[in-house]
């Protein structure tokens, strides 16, 4: 005991000694105005002593690496998995091969179908004037553009493309891309980085998925379609990111989503966004060309001007019967995407006589917009005829040129349901000649929506092909399901 | 490897920091004017944030009008290069009416298919008015016609491979594949200047990535012993399986694959191989079928191919071919084979008479005449420019040549002063490249004439002489000779 107090003594008295000496000839010294004391000193001789603390090892037992014979032997032991797994019959189904083109009525097995299966909204598909542009374009600039968009790529019916979509939308500009899925999973990853919040519908495409995991981003995900899950998910965020500054937010929709046939209310997600201060992406690949007077899209059907809304992206393998993609918005999202967008930079550009196809596809929208009237007509004879339908329910909007069939009851195995509507679509094609198809997921996609048998309504579907498309799936569907209702 | 120069790293890192420096000092004056005039972002972050698009604005905005020339005729081994002007420092372009006809040493034209062909053109017009630009429809529900199941046997034909599936876009085939065939567990084992798509394609596999130094094979194997002894990390579990991905060609070096030695590993290391053959296939080998054929590797031994259609074949959309089961199991899960919409018809069909007329089933030997063309071409003009002192890089038989210039200020100066003499070349910075090894890529096409090679040699040596890109002393002699060519045209 005694001992220890005499120690700690002398330890004082040595501290109290040495800050003497130290402040005596640094007492009066100061520096800009700053008082250099002896604590400094201690201070800094502690910073140099923690320092070189920092930069010795810590102790690790010595590492005996492995001998270049034991690698040889791990190396001649391991076994790699087959690159892929084993195939398993039953799931090979093998798609109809048509013999004519895509439109309203195609060739299969060498019988005239009614067709269902493509997204030819507008039914222009062998449209004249579209040929006709095409034709004159492959003559003039060949097949393909022999180069990405910064290489001699760019052609000038790109630009003119550009600016057309542009001002049918009445953005600032757009910018095409070579393929329809290359859109989003591009231009995602553009605007949102680590760190950045991605609020997403549980229903969209895999194309906007793929991109929302490429981006790296936080993705939070809400209930497909749901008004109040979206609330409260933009409320959670909102409180828990508070404090973080400079944090970009989206809120990623799909207008039509392909993987129900649901219409994505954008008046009220447009009143949350300018609440919780979110920016919208929106991919109009199934209602541009489709929805709203003039078929500008849902925000026309909305009376939403385009410019509150931050992104557009579309897909135009569907109502303009062409191929690629194009994004709009305003210039500074356009241009920021001509350098980062990688889907843009580092592919070949679209190929110029699909840039002609889709400038005469917008001409024609807007010359004929009986176009869009017969295609709401249509969509509302299908659902007249589908009414009472056994085993199914339609679960698109009445409004959707995608009109989803959905079992009433499930088998409970994704798998069995598949086997089951795969079933009905070849009947009805076998049987009546209408060719339907069902909804297919790949092994990657997240998307846990119900499957189910979707058509795909056109313009140039006549009635009577509709009410043929009607009485057949009813009546398959009395065959196939009535035993299990 | 490219070995810079140690006194033009200095000057290149100098010309950058000074680049830098002025654009920090610019944005330093906007944030102040941005802060006086109040911002008007009502609380959003903004979409893009400062340093992320401080290269674009800063760097990238001042030489833009080396980019993205726009042309309005195909890309023929002539071409009409609409001209542009700027009002505001370059910031914005408009295009004019003036075009001025310029020699194309930039797409990726290898076999002349971009302009019309005699044979190709009238069939696809044909198959344009039997099928329609698109189907609009994914290849499982109604996207897939007669022409669809013709291209994929056509296909596996020529590259010699069982079985093959074509999507519409090269890019997408990469990126959407390697997710389907990798995953967690499983490791890729990437060349490190690999393209963009099999980059995006690895990452959104989830499956661990891990590089190998530029086409060099004994680090290879260095990579997968080490990683086959570790094991996965943390766990130390074995790996699934492991896929090396190499390229044929590669695009901005203009080197062939080695392709012989590393199919060897990946052999004896029971690791698959990934080729990607974009810019090979069709471009290099006896009869087009890219760089097994040249390098005589047995297409056996290449677990997946890939390639593309863009380039040599003039049309757009790629393509796997691999053993019929990597087919069919693809054919089941590929998100781009179930929800992306066909390959365009049209395009289709200009693959199939393309590889037709490559393989002279068009009943004419033009094929022939072409392979061996741009193999002449190409060798002509790389040793033409190595002659004159320009550091070429890549390998002879190759039709891209990049030629370095290293320097900031040698881009746009190189490309304009080209194209003021009717040489449209192509000028590759950051960040398609490493920040220093700016470059300019010469494609040569089967199209090119000798006149016209001469001509490109004679402006690209006066700009060369002009910009100061001649890094090694000529070679005396041999230049007078080519001086004598040149007055004999
Ligand atoms: C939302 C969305 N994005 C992208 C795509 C793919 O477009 P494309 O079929 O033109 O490749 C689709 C289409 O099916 C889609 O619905
Ligand atoms: C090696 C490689 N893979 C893939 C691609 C992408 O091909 P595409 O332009 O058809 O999208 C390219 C294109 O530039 C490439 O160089």
């Amino acid at each position: 005991m005694m001992d220890s107090a005499v120690v700690l003594n002398f330890v004082n008295s040595a501290i109290d000694w040495v800050k003497l000496v130290l402040d005596a000839p640094s007492a009066r010294a100061v520096v800009f105005g700053f008082h250099i004391g002896g604590h400094l000193f201690v201070e800094v001789f502690l910073l140099v002593v923690i320092l070189f603390l920092l930069s010795q090892k810590s102790y690790k037992p010595p590492k005996r690496p492995l001998t270049n014979k034991e690698i040889d032997e791990l190396c001649d032991e391991w076994v790699p998995e087959p690159l892929i797994p084993s195939l398993n019959e039953d799931l090979l189904h093998e798609p109809p091969v048509l013999e004519s083109a895509a439109g309203p009525h195609t060739i299969i097995n060498g019988k005239e179908v009614i067709n269902f299966a493509s997204a030819n909204y507008l039914g222009l598909i062998g449209h004249q004037k579209l040929l006709d542009s095409c034709s004159s374009s492959l003559e003039k600039y060949g097949v393909g553009s022999c180069g990405p968009r910064g290489f001699y790529g760019t052609i000038d019916v790109h630009l003119d493309c550009e600016a057309r979509i542009a001002k049918f939308l009445g953005t600032r500009d757009s910018i095409l891309y070579s393929y329809g899925l290359s859109t989003m999973f591009s231009a995602i990853p553009a605007f949102s980085k680590k760190g950045d919040i991605i609020v997403a519908d549980e229903g969209v495409h895999w194309g906007i998925q793929n991109g929302l995991y490429l981006s790296r981003s936080t993705v939070v995900y809400f209930k497909h379609n749901d008004m109040d899950s979206l609330r409260n998910t933009l409320e959670n965020i909102t409180s828990k990111y508070k404090r973080v500054k400079n944090l970009r937010r989206y809120i990623v929709v799909e207008a039509i989503y392909q993987n129900s046939g649901q219409i994505a209310p954008l008046d009220e997600i447009i009143k949350l966004k300018e609440k919780y201060r979110f920016r919208v992406l929106l991919d109009e690949s199934n209602s541009f060309g489709v929805l709203g007077i003039s078929g500008r899209g849902l925000t026309e059907h909305f009376g939403v001007p385009a410019d509150k809304l931050d992104i557009i992206t579309a897909a135009m393998g569907h109502a303009l019967a062409t191929e690629g993609g194009f994004c709009t918005g305003s210039a500074r999202v356009i241009d920021h995407q001509r350098l980062s967008s990688s889907g843009y930079v580092f592919s070949a550009s679209l190929p110029p006589y699909l840039a002609s196809a889709a400038i005469t596809a917008i001409d024609i929208l807007e010359e004929n917009p009986n176009l869009l009237t017969k295609l709401k007509n249509n969509i509302a004879a299908l659902w007249r005829g589908l009414s009472g339908i056994t085993g199914f329910t339609i679960a698109s909007n009445p409004e959707s040129p995608i009109v989803y069939l959905r079992l009433e009851k499930s088998t409970g195995s994704a798998k069995d349901d598949l086997r089951l509507l795969e079933n009905i679509a070849e009947r009805v094609l076998k049987e009546d000649s209408v060719f339907v198809v069902t909804s297919k997921r790949s092994t990657l996609d997240k998307c846990r929506l119900p499957l189910g048998i979707r058509l795909f309504v056109s313009a140039g579907h006549s009635v009577s092909d509709l009410n043929k498309a009607s009485e057949s799936l009813k009546k398959v569907a009395a065959l196939v399901l009535g035993g299990h209702n | 490897m490219i070995a810079i120069p140690y006194l033009t790293a200095l000057t290149t890192y100098f010309s950058y920091g000074l680049l830098f420096a002025f654009g920090q000092f610019r944005d330093f004056f906007r944030k102040l004017f941005d802060w006086f005039t109040s911002s008007n972002l009502h609380g959003y972050a903004p979409i893009c944030l400062g340093l992320e698009d401080f290269y674009i604005r800063r760097l990238y905005l001042r030489i833009q009008d080396c980019f993205g020339r726009p042309i309005c005729s195909a890309p023929d081994a002539w071409f009409d290069v609409v001209e542009r002007y700027s009002n505001d420092n370059n910031k914005t372009l408009k295009r004019t009416t003036k075009i001025s006809r310029c020699l194309n040493l930039g797409s990726y034209n290898y076999l002349g298919f971009a302009a019309a062909d005699e044979y190709c053109t009238p069939r696809v017009v044909e198959t344009l008015n039997k099928y329609s630009p698109s189907t609009c429809s994914s290849r499982v529900d109604g996207g897939t016609t007669l022409l669809h199941n013709e291209l994929e046997e056509c296909v596996a034909n020529f590259v010699r491979k069982p079985a093959a599936i074509v999507f519409g876009m090269g890019y997408v085939t990469n990126s959407a594949i390697l997710p389907v065939l990798m995953g967690k567990g499983s490791l890729i084992i990437s060349d490190s200047l690999n393209h963009n798509s099999i980059v995006n394609g690895a990452r959104g596999s989830g499956a661990t990535i891990r590089v190998f130094q530029h086409n060099t094979p004994s680090h290879l194997e260095e990579v997968l012993r080490e990683q086959i002894a570790e094991g996965q990390p943390r766990t130390h579990r074995p790996w699934k399986k492991i896929v090396v991905i190499v390229e044929g060609i590669y695009s901005m070096e203009g080197e062939l694959c080695k392709l012989p030695e590393i199919v060897a590993i990946c052999k004896q290391y029971k690791a698959y191989t990934y080729l990607d053959e974009a810019h090979s296939i069709g471009a290099v080998g006896k009869t087009g079928r890219g760089v097994c054929e040249l390098l005589g590797v047995d297409t056996a031994d290449v677990d997946i191919m890939m390639g593309t259609f863009t380039k040599s074949f003039g049309s757009c959309g790629g393509y796997i071919a691999g053993s019929k089961e990597l087919i069919k199991y693809l054919k089941y899960t590929c998100p781009a084979h179930l929800y992306a919409t066909s390959i365009s018809p049209p395009a289709a069909q200009q693959i199939i008479s393309s590889i037709k007329v490559i393989l002279g089933e068009d009943g004419s030997n033009r094929g022939a005449q072409k392979l061996a063309q741009i193999r002449e071409n190409s060798n002509f003009f790389r040793s033409e420019l190595q002659k004159m002192g320009f550091e070429v890089i890549g390998d002879n038989d190759s039709p891209v040549m990049p030629i370095m210039l290293y320097n900031p200020a040698k881009i746009p100066a190189f490309s304009r002063e080209c194209l003021k003499q009717n040489v449209a070349v192509v000028t590759v910075a950051f960040p398609a490249t490493p920040l220093l090894l700016a470059r300019a890529r010469i494609c040569i096409s089967a199209s090119h004439s000798r006149e016209d090679l001469i001509k490109a040699l004679q402006v690209i040596s006066k700009v060369g002489d002009l910009v100061g890109i001649k890094y090694f002393p000529a070679e005396p002699q041999k230049q007078q000779q080519e001086g004598k060519a040149v007055k004999f045209d």
